[in-house]
């Protein structure tokens, strides 16, 4: 298998001091060999002991493993004897270590194999790692991982059933982009003692993976020409997840972590290899820069002379490398603390891979570095200094652009919690738990609670693009209505508060670029920038609105593609795109006379356009409903309130943070479709409400809300964690719907539900009178006979006198633009005249 | 045998005997705090440690066990620190500890097996933001009576001092005082400010950064004392922001800690160190400012503060339970006698000053969910103009420990911070004008506020107060997303109409004098007050808010009963937020009176002063509808 050489044995025992802390426990040139013999091989040990801290000074900045900086060495001993060392656009741009490897390695070499001959058990030093044995693992992982399962969109188009990794390698060989990303939870189903090693010890065994990789990639593509060799990425590493839980014993170890980029440094050349020269003889040698330090060669060893050597700048190789500032992600944090922030370096090609702002997923090894001494003094500050080494990034909101699904949280759960939320799940009335464990301070309102609750969940969501319909909105929009005080905002504050994306605008303080996205020119690259807006950044969540009325008439005319189809279009200064803004709307709406008059319709009392109004699944009055056993009841909840300890509060009702889990976990893993009977009685509420209106020939229900009933009956669905949509669901969707239906949608003039109110804005009697007065105008003006013009005040009057009911100028008028829209007659100023 | 106060003086010998007798076992560390916390228990020793507060820091031993009291500002991130190291010395190898030091000593054998890397978090720390000047007195005159060990001569005996310490430290002492009462009138503090911040940077071994100045961060503007970088290194999730914490520390001045910023850097350094040119100039400075400006505080122990006030007992023991039941006896009579002096300070209304007066000791007691309960804002409308406010405002930081008075001209809205913002470049939140400490005063001069334009900082200024009067949270702005910090701040508002923001209460003045001369007015009744009074008036404010209330099964059903009958009435008038305030004054006015449930009475009472109030807010309505 692998030849000696391979081995990466190393680490001197460094004797510089402070800024080189010891043991690089990697291969590398290394001029200390006298050291090696008295190398343990040192089995197990490592993890097994206590000096865990230890590790902590295995750290070593300058030699970090990144994948590129360990492939541009590894084919020079890894795959030797393969044609892929005989590749000229590999390690082209580090020829040095070729040479000092083969003129130094020998006495390694000896040492190492006497070693191997003696226990066939070699293992890289300070680790339990065998070179041999992990290489073949990989691969045996390589060549037969199948994950069935998987749903990731970096294997969007991949036969499921073949090896996921031997496709991807295979896809490397058609695109030529040299990187191999490695889920690490595959790793660990497929060997779990290789997870171990993998994140334990990454620095060795990550180089081990390239070697194995580039082997049986070239053994399968003999042919290919890539940049370079390929680089194993791993990523998904399982150990940490939150900024907040590193400590000292993640030190050397490779991690993921979740974060918001908040700044990125310019790029910074690193100095990979010296080249010196000799300024008497013209020897020229390379030194690999070793945790910043350059070990400048004293003596020529051509000629002789000491301090002869000259370093040449640029023959020097450099890579690229950044810095970027990760801050840990609001989700995370306790609350009452501030943030932590991670300083993260990203080498080579992952330089500028990310931008300030970017929500991201880092997998890399942890580092401690101890701070720089001073030279003049002999106390050193025991601090060290900490970062990570990235070796992937993984963007979680640019999963959100392509908008494939919600896992983008990837909210882990424990499997207690799982079974709390299956159990608590499993109890019949469950719905109503957790409608009266949301927002418990406010009173009653049972219904639009589990309106609210309905919305929380969300409906399914479907992709018909394929037949040309598109998005399917899954997200149920509410609108509260009502007297002003009737606890409207707080409402809105809870929901806030409980979802993990959520916005809270007021609807006086927004504007439509403010709810959208908006261009700006960065002052600094003058580059154009798309800022987003509210509606946008809660995408995959709830858009709390208040004072929904206040808003003006612009900024609500974006709302309209928002909530039904649920992408922002922005064209603007050079910049057209479409962004996603698949966001639930919650928004609360004061009525116009500051008291909701029970004579007027929804639409009267709001004045909001019904275009808008029937976009809306539910919509709510919150009203006063002034009846003393309500005023008892109320008045019980709030005194309870005041004088209810925490611990009884506790017992009646949910914890807040319960209610999250059992959302977030419905809203990722639940997805209910409709079973045969619940389609059966959809068609049926679909029908009957059409037939209820056809009586008095006007119609009562439109598709709409058709699918406001499939998406509360899924929504409901959600809530039982079931994957069916049963008739249950229906049933409940039905009278919800219905329920709204008649606060919001009641004619007051007849006391009837009229749906029409809310799609056209006019109930339909309000519509037949309409037409009534017109014609009856048109009568009138006909039976005059042949007068081409009148006057407007005695048409009124005569209108007026000849009608039973009575008639309103506003009537009046509407009858003439009625007629004028038949082109009957125009209206110019105060004659009237006919056509 | 260690001397009595070898505890306090060399605080590093002890932890450093603890771990040598320790052989490495862990559990010394949990020792060392048994010890200190120990100590501190012990009748009146926690009053030996000089205090940060009071000692200017140069008069300070570097090395010894100070308390400070203050308030988080930031927390850094956490850091990784050496534990235990090894010496480098191949002779004399030795474990040392690194714990509750800044630096190590000699040099340090990084590859040895036996090093112990640990965690510990710094946070930045500022004397509690609004700090009354008499409660600073206070405890500085009760400090200084005390406080023998303070002596900047470390090379006497601390026998000697103790027993001369009457003659040594009197004078000094009556200096300090001085410049705390020069900074206790108003227009005194730049001036004292300068002799804080300047004194000890004479000292400083690095000039260069004498002259860049170094913004302490303190949340008010014209605030002094010293800002200080405590080390924490347990218990780190108990502490949250805006905390108040008396902590007892190791206080180190190294001034190695002094980093100095080049202003320009050697290339090849920036080549091969990415670590050292990864810390902005601006970063540097906030993290590692000059330890004689900015002096490190290794936490020993901490207490967290229910009220800054001198004249309580501050610990909650069978002390503190043993005053507060002493005091309740006077509570009535002092309550009568506080609501003479407010009614006398309020033009004598009497309405107003009983608000003001509930106004003073209410609290959040708790949060339901997103809903703050027991806040009890303020708007006192129709103040008379030309600085009545200002006087109202001074005779208030007279009572309460902690206030600020925000006076709400045009400019100040749109210039000020007010929200603590945090700066990516330097790495830190900078504070704003809201982060506050529980139960500060925030007195609201909207009287000073002008017709004109508010820009968009004004508007989010405003928005802000809105929120933390409504919702009593300030959200802190962190640039790519905000984060809520929840926050417990007393709000009174002055305004002549009502006031534009929100209010729980709005009680329109009704001056039943009208001196002819304000000023004279009010400062002849501040002046009548002798101090023993108003000392009773401070006790009384800060006690009644600590006291526990309930409500008992009977009286519930009594005030449900008569908010039923009273929507009976009414129904448009009585709204659940009618009810939601009733609630708060009962419980505040049963409070006031020393008493801890509600009787029936007490009920009935808030419900006619609320009455009373009602009619009158009413009254102004009818009287400004008839204006053109």
């Amino acid at each position: 298998m692998s030849s000696p050489t391979s081995t990466p044995v190393g680490s001197k025992p460094s004797s510089d001091g402070l800024a080189s802390p010891p043991s690089q426990r990697r291969r590398g040139q290394d001029s200390s060999n006298g050291d090696l013999p008295a190398m343990p091989t040192s089995p197990a040990t490592d993890i097994a002991s206590p000096a865990v801290h230890d590790t902590s000074l295995f750290s070593s900045p300058r030699r970090s493993v990144l994948p590129s900086e360990v492939d541009m060495s590894s084919p020079l001993i890894g795959v030797r004897g393969t044609p892929v060392r005989q590749r000229p656009d590999l390690g082209s741009a580090r020829k040095a270590p070729q040479v000092d490897l083969h003129t130094e390695l020998p006495s390694a070499d000896g040492a190492v194999a006497s070693e191997q001959a003696a226990g066939q058990k070699l293992v890289i030093w300070g680790t339990d790692v065998n070179v041999g044995t992990c290489k073949e693992k990989f691969q045996r992982f390589l060549q037969r991982f199948i994950d069935p399962t998987s749903n990731e969109d970096e294997n969007a188009g991949l036969d499921l059933n073949e090896p996921l990794y031997m496709q991807k390698l295979e896809e490397i060989s058609v695109i030529g982009d040299p990187v191999l990303n490695v889920n690490c939870s595959h790793v660990q189903s497929f060997d779990a003692d290789l997870y171990r090693q993998l994140i334990s010890y990454p620095q060795e065994v990550i180089p081990t993976f390239d070697m194995a990789v580039n082997e049986l990639f070239f053994e399968r593509f003999p042919d290919s020409i890539l940049e370079h060799q390929i680089q194993v990425r791993p990523y998904n590493a399982l150990k940490t997840r939150n900024m907040r839980s590193l400590n000292p014993e993640d030190i050397d170890q490779m991690i993921t972590i979740s974060g918001m980029v908040i700044r990125t440094s310019q790029l910074i050349p690193e100095m990979q290899e010296a080249f010196f020269q000799c300024q008497v003889c013209a020897f020229s040698t390379r030194v690999e820069v070793d945790r910043g330090r350059i070990a400048e060669p004293a003596v020529c060893r051509n000629c002789n002379t000491t301090h002869s050597l000259a370093l040449i700048h640029n023959r020097s190789a450099f890579s690229d490398k950044q810095m970027i500032k990760v801050q840990e992600s609001p989700d995370d944090m306790p609350a009452g603390q501030t943030p932590h922030t991670t300083i993260v370096y990203a080498h080579n090609d992952l330089v500028d891979k990310v931008q300030p702002g970017d929500r991201i997923n880092i997998t890399g090894i942890y580092r401690a570095v101890p701070m720089r001494e001073n030279p003049r003094q002999s106390t050193v500050k025991s601090v060290y200094k900490t970062h990570i080494d990235v070796i992937h990034f993984r963007k979680t909101d640019e999963k959100r652009l392509h908008g494939l699904d919600e896992d983008s949280d990837q909210k882990l759960f424990t499997e207690e919690r799982v079974q709390t939320l299956k159990e608590l799940a499993a109890k019949p009335d469950v719905y109503e738990r957790l409608s009266s464990a949301l927002a418990p301070s406010i009173y009653e309102q049972e219904d639009i609670k589990k309106g609210i609750l309905l919305q929380l969940f969300g409906g399914t969501r479907k992709d018909f693009s394929q037949t040309g319909r598109g998005n399917f909105r899954a997200e149920v929009n509410i609108l509260l209505c009502g007297d002003p005080g009737t606890s409207k905002s707080q409402l809105l504050q809870y929901v806030f508060n409980l979802v993990p994306r959520g916005q809270y605008t007021s609807g006086k303080g927004s504007s439509a670029v403010g709810l959208t996205a908006y261009v700006m020119k960065d002052p600094e690259t003058k580059q154009l920038v798309l800022q987003t807006g509210a509606l946008v950044l809660s995408d995959n969540g709830i858009c709390c609105i208040d004072e929904f009325d206040k808003m003006s008439d612009s900024t609500r005319s974006v709302l309209h593609e928002v909530m039904e189809q649920q992408t922002i279009s922005i064209a603007k200064a050079g910049i057209i795109c479409q962004l996603n803004a698949r966001t639930s709307v919650l928004a609360a709406a004061n009525p116009v006379e500051s008291q909701w008059n029970p004579k007027k319709t929804t639409i009267e009392n709001i004045q909001l356009p019904h275009t808008l109004l029937s976009r809306f699944d539910l919509i709510f009055l919150m009203l006063d409903p002034q009846d003393e056993a309500y005023d008892r009841r109320l008045a019980h909840h709030l005194v309870a309130l005041y004088y209810q300890s925490e611990e009884q509060i506790e017992e009646e009702f949910l914890d807040m943070a319960v209610l999250k889990d059992y959302i977030a976990y419905a809203r990722t893993y639940i997805n209910p479709r409709l079973n045969e009977e619940a389609s059966q009685a959809l068609i049926e509420a679909y029908v009957d409400m059409r037939k209820i209106g056809s009586g008095r020939g006007m119609v009562s229900a439109y598709p709409r809300q058709l699918e406001s009933l499939i998406r509360l009956a899924e929504a409901h669905a959600k809530v039982r964690f079931s994957d069916k949509v049963e008739t249950v669901d229906v049933e409940e969707a039905k009278r919800l719907h219905r329920e709204a239906l008649k606060q919001s949608a009641t004619d007051p003039r007849t006391g009837f539900v009229d749906i029409s109110i809310l799609t056209t804005g006019m109930s339909a009697t309000a519509r037949k009178r309409k037409e009534e007065v017109a014609q009856a105008l048109k009568k009138m003006i006909q039976s005059r006979g042949k007068t081409p013009a009148m006057k407007y005040q005695q048409l009124f009057d005569d209108l007026r006198g000849q009608s039973k009911a009575a008639i309103t100028k506003d009537m009046f008028e509407e009858a003439l633009r009625a007629l004028a829209d038949e082109d009957y007659l125009t209206v110019t100023g105060k004659t009237v005249r006919l056509l | 045998m260690p001397s009595s106060h070898d505890w306090i003086n060399k605080p590093l010998g002890v932890v450093e005997a603890m771990f040598a007798q320790s052989n490495s076992n862990p559990e010394w560390e949990a020792k060392v705090l048994e010890y200190f916390k120990g100590q501190l228990k012990e009748k009146e020793s926690h009053s030996w440690v000089p205090s940060l507060n009071d000692v200017p820091l140069h008069y300070l031993k570097p090395n010894s066990l100070v308390k400070f009291r203050c308030l988080v500002q930031d927390m850094f991130d956490p850091e990784f620190y050496m534990g235990v190291y090894e010496t480098v010395d191949p002779s004399t190898k030795v474990l040392r500890c690194g714990k509750y030091k800044d630096v190590t000593e000699c040099g340090v054998d990084l590859n040895s097996r036996n090093t112990v890397t640990a965690e510990r978090q710094t946070f930045y720390c500022v004397p509690i933001p609004g700090e009354s000047p008499w409660a600073k007195e206070i405890s500085f005159l009760s400090a200084a009576r005390v406080v023998p060990s303070t002596s900047y001569v470390p090379s006497r005996q601390k026998r000697s001092y103790e027993e001369d310490d009457d003659m040594d430290t009197q004078p000094q002492k009556t200096k300090w005082s001085l410049t705390e009462l020069q900074s206790s009138s108003p227009h005194g503090n730049g001036d004292s400010k300068r002799q804080e911040t300047e004194a000890p940077s004479s000292q400083t071994t690095a000039p260069s950064d004498c002259s860049s100045h170094l913004d302490l961060n303190f949340p008010l503007p014209g605030e002094r004392g010293p800002a200080c970088l405590v080390k924490v290194y347990e218990g780190l999730d108990s502490f949250k922001l805006n905390d108040t914490l008396e902590i007892y520390g190791i206080l180190s001045v190294n001034p190695v800690l002094t980093v100095i910023v080049y202003p320009y850097r050697d290339p090849s350094l920036l080549l091969l160190n990415p670590t050292e040119s990864m810390e902005t100039p601006e970063e540097q400075r906030a993290h590692d400012p000059p330890a004689s400006l900015v002096p490190r505080l290794h936490m020993l122990y901490a207490r967290p503060l229910q009220h800054n006030n001198p004249l309580l007992p501050s610990a909650p023991t069978e002390d503190q339970s043993a005053f507060v039941s002493s005091f309740l006896v006077e509570m009535a009579s002092v309550r009568a006698e506080l609501l003479a002096y407010l009614t006398h300070v309020l033009l004598g209304d009497g309405l107003a000053a009983e608000y003001l007066l509930l106004h003073l000791i209410s609290n959040v007691y708790t949060r339901r969910d997103v809903l703050p309960l027991g806040k009890f804002t303020l708007n006192l409308s129709g103040c008379p103009l030309n600085s009545y406010t200002e006087r109202l405002y001074q005779i208030v930081q007279q009572l309460v420990p902690c206030s600020y008075r925000l006076s709400m001209s045009l400019h100040t809205m749109n210039s000020m911070r007010l929200v603590p913002k945090k700066d990516y470049v330097a790495n830190r939140l900078v504070s704003g004008a809201l982060q506050l400490a529980r139960n500060t005063s925030l007195f609201l001069d909207e009287t000073q506020l002008e017709q004109g334009q508010l820009d968009s900082s004004g508007v989010r200024n405003i928005t802000a107060l809105g929120n933390l009067i409504s919702w009593q949270k300030v959200d802190y702005d962190f640039s790519y997303h905000q984060m809520e910090f929840p926050c417990n701040i007393n709000v009174l508002v002055t305004s002549e109409g009502r006031s534009l923001l929100p209010s729980d209460c709005q009680v329109p003045l009704q001056p039943q004098v009208t001196p002819p001369n304000m000023e004279e007015y009010l400062t002849t009744i501040h002046m009548a007050q002798f101090t023993s009074q108003i000392n009773k008036f401070r006790v009384y404010l800060s006690l009644a808010r600590t006291l526990d209330y309930s409500i008992s099964d009977e009286v519930t059903k009594a005030v449900e009963d008569d908010f039923v009958d009273m929507r009976k009435d009414d129904p448009q008038s009585v709204t659940a937020e009618d009810l939601h305030r009733m609630l708060v004054v009962a419980r505040l006015l049963s409070l006031s009176l020393g008493q801890t449930t509600l009787s029936r009475d007490g009920w009935m009472r808030a419900k006619h002063i609320d009455m009373l109030r009602r009619s009158r807010t009413e009254q102004q309505k009818s009287l400004n509808g008839n204006e053109p």
